[in-house]
């Protein structure tokens, strides 16, 4: 098996006296999806962060694509080919849809002309394509995930970090969605996805990371993910998992 | 087709620099030519602050360190060191741009924004003030006359009309890069940095890089207006080169225009000292007697109406009401 395309290695992150982040590591395979789910307050997003360089870690390593990158900053990142959503959406609100793409493609595009045409040919995988000239401060919720999301590709990244795309969403749009992330993997894209919407969770994800408090307290296929008790008791409360098993009539194993 | 669009981009530019280009030729007067020289003048100063103001979203307060530095360079070099001011003129333009690097790389590696930016050119400018205003080297308080020698290898003209032309040259160049920057990927970078920094670092834009490049560029416009103004008036000193009045009109014209498109500190600039003349004149007439700084209280209002009631500049309020018209059949 070929090695992982994005290593986290027992990353570590404080602030002041809050361990976001504690000892965790994590791979992700290259043309996986991999998620990453856990109750309010895990350190997802924090994660994220750590791995996009936007907080240098208090101890641990990330490696990507075979190179130690810990000590790369946040742009360096990017042009190495990692890039990420904002769970909190931050279009350049005040410039049409096709500029917000556009400043992603000019990452690996530098004229005008090509830019623009990876940022239209990127609105029509995403489905903005009707709304290229819409000022993005104009759009809708569903409008602006897909902006983060194009924005992110159009950087042509190998690895693409999804906070919460789904969030906010309504079940169709939500529908609507999950083709676009499937086609992103499809074209060769690495995702990690951190997501509450479990439907999307099980129907996505290769691999899942269930973090609690900071650490990892599982991982592997969703569907054994969602039966272990320890996930349960994550985000139901100590205890949880034998009441739901008592309810099911089925006796908790010694 | 790659022609047509770039005449589509830049004959606007081309249409109106031809048109400033014969106002001399009917408002022949001294006093108006004087006013479209010093207008010309403050257009480049502020077309300067446009580049990191406008399109990059940091706000100088200071523009007058950029403006002095131009304007010294341009009386010393000829005074002291005996450089012809066309070559002075090119290497004033670049000291200027040397300041904006020192003072941008200080600022934004410290990761200075909003207010604090602001704060600390406006420091920078006072600095520089107190510096040429006590060094023997820069005039002192006397200040600095470069000698009267009409000659145009001199950059001095009998014809005042060339003066103004030759500023005029400068606004129109400068216009052309604008429209180059924001249709380049730099100026992209730029705009998204103004818009959302953590979203344009995450997209690859090296912010400090992007900010830098164009307060360079910034302060080298600014101090070619400095340089012009010197030889416009052939006197210098330290709260004429590095007052603050410069640092407040450059960014004034800018804004009242509006801040982030090409024409904005033309537009601005204009309406700014034209408004400050009539109400002058004004105030003169209906009151017997000129009271210095009445200008000043009219931009304050016009700043303040332009804040609460334009804030994309008369550029964005025409935009706005023609937008709005279109839309309504």
């Amino acid at each position: 098996m070929s090695p992982p395309l994005l290593s986290v290695r027992s990353v570590t992150m404080r602030f002041g006296g809050l361990t976001a982040v504690d000892a965790v590591s994590l791979d992700a395979e290259a043309d996986q999806i991999t998620g990453l789910i856990g109750p309010n307050g895990a350190g997802k997003t924090t994660l994220f962060a750590v791995i996009s360089g936007f907080e240098r870690p208090t101890s641990g390593a990330i490696h990507f694509a075979g190179r130690d990158i810990t000590a790369l900053r946040v742009h360096e990142r990017a042009n190495a080919g990692i890039a990420r959503t904002f769970q909190i959406v931050q279009p350049f609100a005040g410039l049409s849809v096709r500029d917000n793409i556009a400043v992603g493609a000019y990452l690996r595009h530098r004229k005008r002309d090509a830019a623009l045409a990876k940022a239209e040919a990127v609105a029509q995988a995403v489905g903005l394509a009707p709304l290229l000239d819409q000022p993005a401060g104009a759009l809708t919720v569903a409008g602006r995930k897909r902006l983060e999301l194009a924005r992110a590709l159009a950087t042509e990244p190998k690895l693409l970090l999804l906070d919460e795309v789904l969030a906010g969403l309504n079940p169709s749009e939500i529908r609507d969605m999950l083709p676009v992330v499937q086609s992103i993997r499809a074209g060769g894209v690495t995702v990690v996805m951190i997501e509450h919407v479990m439907q999307a969770v099980m129907s996505l994800c290769d691999v899942v990371v269930v973090l609690a408090q900071g650490r990892i307290i599982a991982s592997g296929a969703p569907a054994a993910v969602a039966r272990d008790s320890r996930v349960i008791e994550a985000y139901l409360g100590h205890g949880a998992s034998e009441r739901m098993r008592a309810q099911a009539g089925e006796a908790p194993h010694a | 087709m790659k022609t047509a669009m770039t005449q589509a981009t830049y004959w606007p530019i081309l249409l109106v620099g031809a048109a400033l280009a014969l106002l001399p030729l009917v408002l022949t007067t001294n006093a108006t030519l004087n006013f479209l020289t010093f207008a010309m003048i403050i257009t480049l100063a502020a077309q300067g602050w446009n580049i990191i103001g406008g399109f990059g979203g940091q706000f100088s307060f200071g523009h007058a360190a950029f403006f002095g530095t131009g304007a010294y360079a341009m009386a010393l070099l000829q005074v002291r060191f005996a450089i012809n001011p066309w070559l002075a003129l090119p290497l004033g333009t670049a000291l200027g741009g040397c300041a904006g690097g020192i003072i941008g790389y200080l600022s934004f590696r410290a990761r200075l924004r909003g207010s604090y930016f602001a704060l600390v050119t406006l420091a920078f400018a006072e600095i520089l003030r107190i510096v040429a205003n006590a060094w023997g080297f820069t005039g002192a308080a006397a200040g600095v006359l470069v000698p009267l020698r009409l000659d145009p290898v001199q950059m001095q003209f009998n014809d005042r009309r060339i003066f103004y032309w030759l500023a005029l040259l400068l606004v129109v160049i400068v216009l052309g890069a604008s429209r180059a920057i924001m249709r380049s990927r730099f100026g992209a970078q730029l705009i998204a940095v103004r818009e959302n920094e953590d979203a344009a670092r995450a997209l690859g834009v090296n912010t400090l890089v992007a900010k830098l490049s164009a307060l360079i560029i910034s302060a080298a416009i600014t101090a070619a207006a400095g340089a012009l103004y010197t030889q416009k008036f052939l006197y210098l000193d330290a709260s004429l080169a590095y007052g603050s009045w410069i640092s407040v009109d450059a960014l004034l014209g800018a804004i009242i225009g509006g801040p982030g498109t090409v024409f904005g500190p033309l537009i601005g600039t204009i309406v700014l000292l034209g408004l400050g003349e009539v109400t002058k004149t004004l105030f003169a007439q209906l009151t017997g007697g000129a009271l210095p700084g009445v200008d000043l209280v009219a931009f304050g209002v016009l700043l303040i109406i332009c804040v609460a009631f334009a804030p994309r500049g008369v550029i964005g309020a025409v935009r706005g009401a023609v937008g709005a018209r279109s839309a309504t059949p």
